[in-house]
């Protein structure tokens, strides 16, 4: 038998240090859920995540199907290997899941997210927010003398860039749905 | 052709055509329809329990000494949120239940009526799948459905919360070869490719093992035969976690006894030093593997289970395979036994040699008294003087129940009724009225400790009540015997709030619930003592007051692995440190 020496009757603080040291680096996966559109099937799936402890870097849901009643959910989270294996092994099992597709493994997938940024401004501001608009390819959907609101769709990165800069420029409020996506090809 | 009647008929219709024989439940306001509706006919028996958790677990005991699902009725608000534990109890040990619960009518539904509780909202993380139904036409249809998901796949609770205008409301009735076809059909046929690589592995092993679990027993008694002639045929040895005994019988030629935190020293120290290890319905629990970075280092994994997510959840393995236990062993067999059946009989040979020494050790053996009762004796009598006969078990949690799984020999499954994966205390007494109502004719024993007992023993009227005469075999230590053991161990012998000091007088509380009390102290009255209990034709509550500072041995502590275990008081001292010391 081990002899530990660790003095009897002595407490702990931490059990993070038990876990093992192999750490693996986390990625960030695309899911996309295929559940039956039932009252609760969103707080089932979202409650799988904050119950075993999975993140939830984005996820939208709607209903994809009106005649089979099925609802399409994507999920972008983050989690080593064995966490991504794990959640997709999880959400499959669950009885309201038809189908579950990780779009960052199965291959390249088009990823698309909408915004929309409400920027107030007037002046030499004003002209400089709408020329960058039409870089990024916004839209305005709503105007005022005193404001804009672009509506813009593209990777959430490219949404991220384009509220970058208009921080400085009157941003004022941001709406984002979130991010669908689809994989390429047939 | 369709029979139109209401949604409370609906129901007793649904559960005769599912073959429900018995129902555990509790009447109140939201479930009075169907109560009228139990009282106007006599296919259905209902057991009137004294706490909704504690028909969760009579239909827990009911389910896993049969093999069916267990069904509950209670009611809404305090009647479902009661059913909580026994729900959660239930989906960590994989057993099918059906549990329906009455709702305020669905036009008060969040308004926090009388008696209102959210509970699909309470119990979907605890149940499998849960419906509340708000339209009678899709009662009888959701109801059939529930018994498939509970009992289809890995077993689990299901919950039908059904709203009380719904139950007055008529509809068309539905039977279940009428119901459109779900979606829920789980894989239970195993991957032949991989099978084929497991019988590769076996063919090459030289140090095996079957490491069997819960899941043998779920897969029905033809996984426990398979079982049988598996380890008969490959002379491989076999152990169990808490969930699978009986599965592979204790006097097996090729038993090991349990393995894990309180398991024998030869099963875990053949664990840590095997080559091949096979997985068979267990799922590396945390009890089962201590620390991971060392669990089983140097062997070839194959992992058998019917829950995807069980696979490399914890311990990553070579060769997973998906699939009903008994439909995978059969490949297994046949696939081993067209390729000549071969086995490395001299590598194997060597391994049992080895496993030999290890069991010379004599884990299980403790410090006689002729004065005082150890609790491992009361066992060893129990069992001799119980052997042979019909007998069901089942436990509470805590020390007594290391003892019983591993002083108690089990020959068959279906015969061992414990809280493995919550470890619920208080779920032994009604468990054991469950089996009890299920097998009328069988001796029944609860094996339990005090403290546990005392937490649901207000169902000794429920025993009394339906003439179920499951004993209770309480081992009286007067403490929190796990709780303190481990204070002993971790905490510094500081006993915080570990013992109890105004225990009740058993044998009086006995006499109380009309029922037959025993008290036992001196081990020479012991087996006289048992004899009376089991000769007795009705419920026992049997007090064996025992030595009150015996701890559990052997004893991996947490944070640890196999090969460091604590075979006696003399290997404790200072043996878990801080780093263990905050795992439970």
């Amino acid at each position: 038998m081990s002899a530990l020496n660790i003095k009897k009757g002595s407490s702990s603080h931490s059990a993070y240090d038990l876990r093992d040291s192999h750490v693996q680096l986390e990625e960030s996966h695309t899911l996309a859920v295929i559940v039956e559109n039932e009252p609760g099937v969103l707080a089932r799936v979202i409650g799988l995540f904050s119950g075993r402890g999975y993140n939830i870097d984005s996820l939208t849901v709607a209903e994809v199907d009106h005649t089979g009643h099925r609802s399409r959910i994507t999920i972008v989270t983050r989690g080593t290997p064995a966490v991504i294996d794990q959640i997709e092994a999880q959400l499959r099992r669950m009885v309201p899941v038809y189908d579950v597709h990780d779009l960052t493994a199965e291959g390249p997938a088009v990823q698309r997210e909408l915004a929309l940024l409400k920027v107030a401004g007037t002046g030499a501001a004003r002209v400089e927010a709408l020329q960058l608009a039409e870089i990024f390819r916004a839209n305005v959907v709503d105007s005022t003398l005193e404001s804009f609101v672009f509506e813009m769709t593209g990777t959430p990165e490219k949404i991220d860039a384009f509220a970058d800069l208009m921080r400085p420029l009157g941003l004022a409020e941001i709406a984002r749905t979130g991010v669908a996506a689809l994989s390429r090809g047939a | 052709m369709s029979k139109q009647m209401t949604g409370a008929k609906m129901v007793i219709e649904a559960l005769k055509e599912q073959g429900v024989e018995v129902v555990f439940g509790y009447p109140g306001g939201a479930v009075l329809p169907i109560y009228d509706e139990i009282f106007q006919q006599n296919d259905i028996r209902h057991i009137l329990v004294r706490h909704e958790q504690g028909a969760v677990h009579m239909a827990e005991g009911y389910a896993r000494s049969t093999g069916k699902p267990g069904v509950v009725l209670v009611t809404s608000g305090p009647g479902a949120t009661n059913a909580v534990t026994g729900l959660t109890d239930a989906l960590m040990d994989s057993i099918p239940l059906v549990v329906l619960t009455g709702q305020v009518p669905t036009f008060m539904i969040g308004t926090d009526g009388f008696q209102e509780a959210d509970t699909v909202g309470i119990t979907r993380p605890c149940t499998k799948m849960n419906w509340l139904v708000k339209d009678t036409a899709k009662l009888s249809e959701t109801i059939h459905q529930a018994f498939h998901v509970a009992t289809h796949g890995r077993p689990g609770p299901v919950l039908i919360d059904i709203p009380k205008d719904v139950q007055f409301a008529t509809a068309d009735y539905t039977p279940a070869d009428k119901i459109k076809p779900t979606h829920y059909q789980p894989r239970t046929e195993g991957d032949p490719a991989q099978i084929a690589r497991l019988v590769e592995l076996m063919e090459k092993a030289e140090r095996p093992i079957l490491y069997t679990g819960g899941g043998v027993v779920n897969s029905g008694p033809r996984a426990s035969q398979l079982l049988r002639e598996l380890a008969a045929e490959t002379n491989f040895p076999v152990t169990s976690t808490l969930m699978g005994l009986g599965s592979y019988p204790a006097s097996g030629k090729n038993w090991l006894g349990m393995l894990g935190m309180h398991g024998l020293y030869e099963a875990n120290l053949a664990m840590h030093g095997c080559d091949v290890m096979i997985n068979i319905g267990a799922r590396f629990d945390d009890r089962i593997t201590g620390r991971i970075k060392d669990f089983s280092p140097n062997s070839r994994k194959a992992h058998i289970d019917i829950d995807p997510s069980s696979i490399n959840k914890v311990i990553p393995v070579e060769v997973p395979i998906v699939g009903d236990v008994t439909k995978v062993l059969e490949e297994v067999l046949r696939q081993w036994r067209a390729r000549g059946s071969r086995t490395r009989a001299d590598g194997v040979a060597k391994w049992w040699k080895q496993i030999g020494e290890w069991r010379a050790v004599k884990c299980l053996s403790y410090k006689p008294s002729t004065t005082t009762i150890k609790p491992q004796y009361a066992l060893e009598r129990l069992e001799a003087l119980t052997r042979g006969m019909d007998r069901y078990i089942c436990t509470e949690v805590g020390q007594h129940q290391m003892w019983a799984a591993q002083y108690l020999n089990f020959e068959d499954p279906n015969r061992w009724m414990t809280s493995g994966g919550l470890g619920t205390m208080g779920y032994g007494l009604p468990a054991s009225i469950g089996v009890q109502i299920a097998h009328p004719e069988a001796l029944v024993i609860n094996v339990a400790g005090e403290a546990s007992w005392l937490m649901n023993m207000q169902e000794m009227g429920t025993a009394v009540q339906f003439r179920a005469p499951a004993k209770q075999f309480i081992l009286n230590n007067e403490r929190l015997g796990m709780v303190r053991q481990w204070q002993e161990l971790l905490h510094g012998e500081r006993y915080s709030s570990s013992w109890s000091e105004s225990l009740p007088d058993f044998v009086k509380l006995a006499e109380a619930f009309g029922c037959k009390g025993i008290q036992c102290k001196d081990p020479k009255d012991l087996d006289d003592a048992i004899m009376e209990m089991l000769r007795y034709d009705g419920p026992v509550i049997f007090d064996c007051l025992v030595e009150k500072h015996e701890n559990c041995f052997p004893m991996i502590p947490s944070g640890k692995p196999h090969n460091e275990m604590l075979l006696g008081d003399a290997d404790t001292q200072g043996v878990i440190g801080a780093k263990g010391a905050v795992l439970v």
